[in-house]
C-alpha cells in the first residue's frame, strides 16, 4: 500500500516526537526556544564534518551541538554581552561555516535543501535505530533528572536549597538537547527542529492546567503532526519537515479554540 | 559555640560580596535542632543574603559554612513563578520531594489553605501563595527550616497563627529554624536565639540580651528597645554606602 520509504520515515518521525514532546515543554518553560535555535543551526556544520570525514552524522551533529553549548556558556563567563546576542552569534556563525565547508566539498553532491527542511527519503532503517534507541535513552536520562530540573525550572533557589543539585541537571538537560537535534535532523531539518520542539508544547499549554497533562498533550500533538504532516507531505509532493510543522501549527490554532470557550465558561 | 551533634548548620566568619559590594560580611553563627534563630535588621542589611549563605545557594562565599543536614524546607522572601508553566498548588507541593495525598492534605490544613490545593498556582492572591509556600517547606518535615520573612502579605489575625503554628512545628518536629521577621514582638516571644544584622553582626544574643545592647537601639529605634528594656548607648562606628564600616 505505502512504499517503504514512506513507513520508515512515519516510524522515525513517532519515534522523533515521542522525544520532542517532554522536551519541548522544558523548553518553553525555561524559555529556551533561540538556544534549540542555536544548536539546530550549529548541526550544519557537523552535518559537514561527517560528510567529510565520512562519519556517522547523528554522531558528529551531537558532537558539534554539545561543543556549540559549552562554547556558549564560556562566552556567558567571559564576556558582557547579553545572551540573546551571543545566541545569535553563534547560531549565524556556525551555519555560516557550515555552508562555507559545503562550497569547499565540490567533491560531494549535498542535498542542502534536504538538511534544512527534511527529507523522508533519506531516512534509512539504521536512522530508525538510531531515533528509537537514541530517544530512549534521552527520555530515560530526562526522567532521572526530572525531579532537581523541574523544580529548578519552577525555582533556582528552592531547588538548589533543598539539595537537588540543578546545575547538574540543567547541564545534563543541555546535552539531551544536543542528542534530540542530532536524531531528528534528517527527518524535520534544522531550520524546524525548534518548531518541533515548540509547537506542540504551545499548543499543549493552551488546553491543560497541570506539567504532567501539559507533556502528554503535547507528545500526542507531535504524533498527530507527524502522521498529517507525512500524509499529506506524500499527497502533496511537499518537504516533509515544513509539512510536519504546518500541520503542528494547525493544531495549535484548534487550541486557541478551545481557550475560548474556556475563558467564555468562567464569565 | 559547641560543636555538639544537634548542630545543623554552622556558618564561621561568613560573608558574600557582589560587584566589590559586600552585601554581607563576618557573620558567625549556628543553628541547632529544637532552636529557633531569628535575624533582625532593617532593609537591605543582610538578612536574605545570610539566609542563602547558610542554604549554600550563594557558593563563591568569604568564610565557612558547614551544614549538617539535607532535609531542609525554605521559604524564600520573593519567589517568580513563571506561569508559562501550568502549575497548582498540588503540584508544587511535592516540588522537592514526593509526598503522598496525606501528608500535603495536613501540611495545607495547617496553614489553612486546604481548599486551594486543585488551584493554579498563579491565581493566589500574595497571602495564600505565602501559606502554600510554607505548607510546603514544612510538609517534608524538615530538620532545617529557614523562613524568610515567611507570613508576609497575610492577614493580622493569620500572622499570629502563622507564627504559633512556626513555634509548634519546631517543637513537634524538633527542628531548628532560622526565621527572618519584621515582627520584634514575635522575635522577642517565640526565639531562642536572636542576630542583629547591619552588614554585619551588630549583636546577638537572648532576645533580652539583643533588646538590651546599644546597637540594637540604634538600629530600631527608642520604641523597639522599649520591647523589652531602656538603655543608653553611643555609636562606635558608621556604614558607608559601600558597605564599609568606619570606626568613629
Amino acid at each position: 500500500m505505502f512504499d517503504d520509504f514512506f513507513i520508515r520515515a512515519l516510524i522515525a518521525g513517532l519515534g522523533v516526537a515521542f522525544v520532542t514532546g517532554p522536551l519541548g515543554c522544558f523548553v518553553v518553560w525555561r524559555r529556551l526556544s533561540y538556544f534549540g535555535d542555536t544548536l539546530a543551526h550549529s548541526a550544519l556544520l557537523g552535518v559537514t564534518i561527517a560528510y567529510s570525514l565520512e562519519f556517522n552524522i547523528a554522531l558528529s551533529v551531537f558532537i558539534i551541538s554539545s561543543l556549540i553549548a559549552l562554547i556558549l556558556v564560556q562566552l556567558q563567563n567571559r564576556t558582557n554581552l547579553p545572551g540573546d546576542a551571543l545566541l545569535g552569534l553563534l547560531a549565524h556563525s556556525s551555519l555560516a561555516v557550515g555552508l562555507v565547508v559545503i562550497g569547499f566539498l565540490t567533491f560531494i553532491r549535498f542535498d542542502v535543501m534536504g538538511l534544512l527542511f527534511g527529507d523522508i527519503l533519506a531516512v534509512t532503517v539504521d536512522d530508525l535505530y538510531i531515533i528509537w534507541i537514541g530517544g530512549a535513552l534521552i527520555l530515560l536520562i530526562l526522567r532521572l533528572i526530572w525531579k532537581g530540573l523541574f523544580a529548578s525550572t519552577v525555582n533556582y533557589e528552592l531547588a538548589e536549597a533543598e539539595g537537588l543539585n540543578p546545575d547538574r541537571a540543567k547541564a545534563i538537560f543541555t546535552i539531551l538537547m544536543a542528542a534530540i537535534i542530532a536524531i531528528s535532523i534528517k527527518m524535520v531539518g534544522l531550520l524546524l527542529i525548534t518548531g518541533m520542539l515548540i509547537i506542540p508544547a504551545a499548543m499543549a499549554r493552551n488546553i491543560s492546567d497541570s506539567p504532567q497533562k501539559m507533556i502528554i498533550y503535547s507528545i500526542i500533538g507531535g504524533l498527530l503532526s507527524v502522521i498529517i504532516g507525512l500524509f499529506s507531505s506524500l499527497e502533496f509532493n511537499t518537504p516533509s519537515g515544513p509539512s510536519i510543522i504546518a500541520a503542528a501549527l494547525f493544531l495549535f490554532v484548534i487550541s486557541l479554540f478551545k481557550i475560548k470557550q474556556t475563558i467564555k465558561l468562567k464569565n | 559555640m559547641s560543636s555538639n551533634n544537634n548542630v545543623l548548620v554552622k556558618m564561621n566568619n561568613a560573608g558574600y560580596r557582589h560587584n566589590d559590594k559586600w552585601l554581607v560580611q563576618g557573620v558567625s553563627l549556628s543553628v541547632e535542632r529544637g532552636k529557633i534563630v531569628t535575624l533582625i535588621g532593617p532593609n537591605g542589611s543582610g538578612k536574605s543574603t545570610t539566609a542563602k549563605i547558610a542554604l549554600g545557594i550563594l557558593k563563591k562565599i568569604d568564610g565557612h559554612v558547614e551544614k549538617y543536614t539535607n532535609k531542609i524546607g525554605y521559604v524564600p522572601q520573593k519567589i517568580s513563578v513563571d506561569w508559562t508553566l501550568p502549575l497548582r498548588v498540588y503540584d508544587f507541593m511535592t516540588l522537592t520531594e514526593n509526598l503522598d495525598e496525606k501528608t500535603i492534605d495536613e501540611a495545607l490544613s495547617l496553614t489553612g489553605v486546604i481548599h486551594l490545593k486543585d488551584k493554579s498556582l498563579g491565581n493566589l492572591s500574595g497571602g495564600e501563595f505565602q501559606r502554600v509556600l510554607l505548607a510546603r517547606a514544612i510538609s517534608k518535615k524538615p530538620e532545617l527550616l529557614v523562613l524568610d520573612e515567611p507570613v508576609q502579605g497575610v492577614d493580622f489575625s493569620g500572622e499570629i497563627a502563622l507564627y504559633e503554628l512556626i513555634k509548634k512545628i519546631s517543637d513537634e518536629l524538633n527542628c531548628g529554624i532560622l526565621l527572618i521577621s519584621h515582627d520584634l514582638h514575635t522575635v522577642m516571644s517565640a526565639t531562642d536565639h536572636v542576630v542583629c544584622l547591619n552588614g554585619h553582626v551588630c549583636c546577638s544574643g537572648t532576645p533580652i540580651d539583643v533588646a538590651k545592647n546599644t546597637e540594637y537601639k540604634a538600629l530600631f529605634g527608642e520604641q523597639a528597645s522599649q520591647i523589652l528594656t531602656r538603655y543608653e548607648h553611643k555609636h562606635d562606628h558608621v556604614h558607608t554606602i559601600e558597605g564599609e564600616i568606619k570606626k568613629n
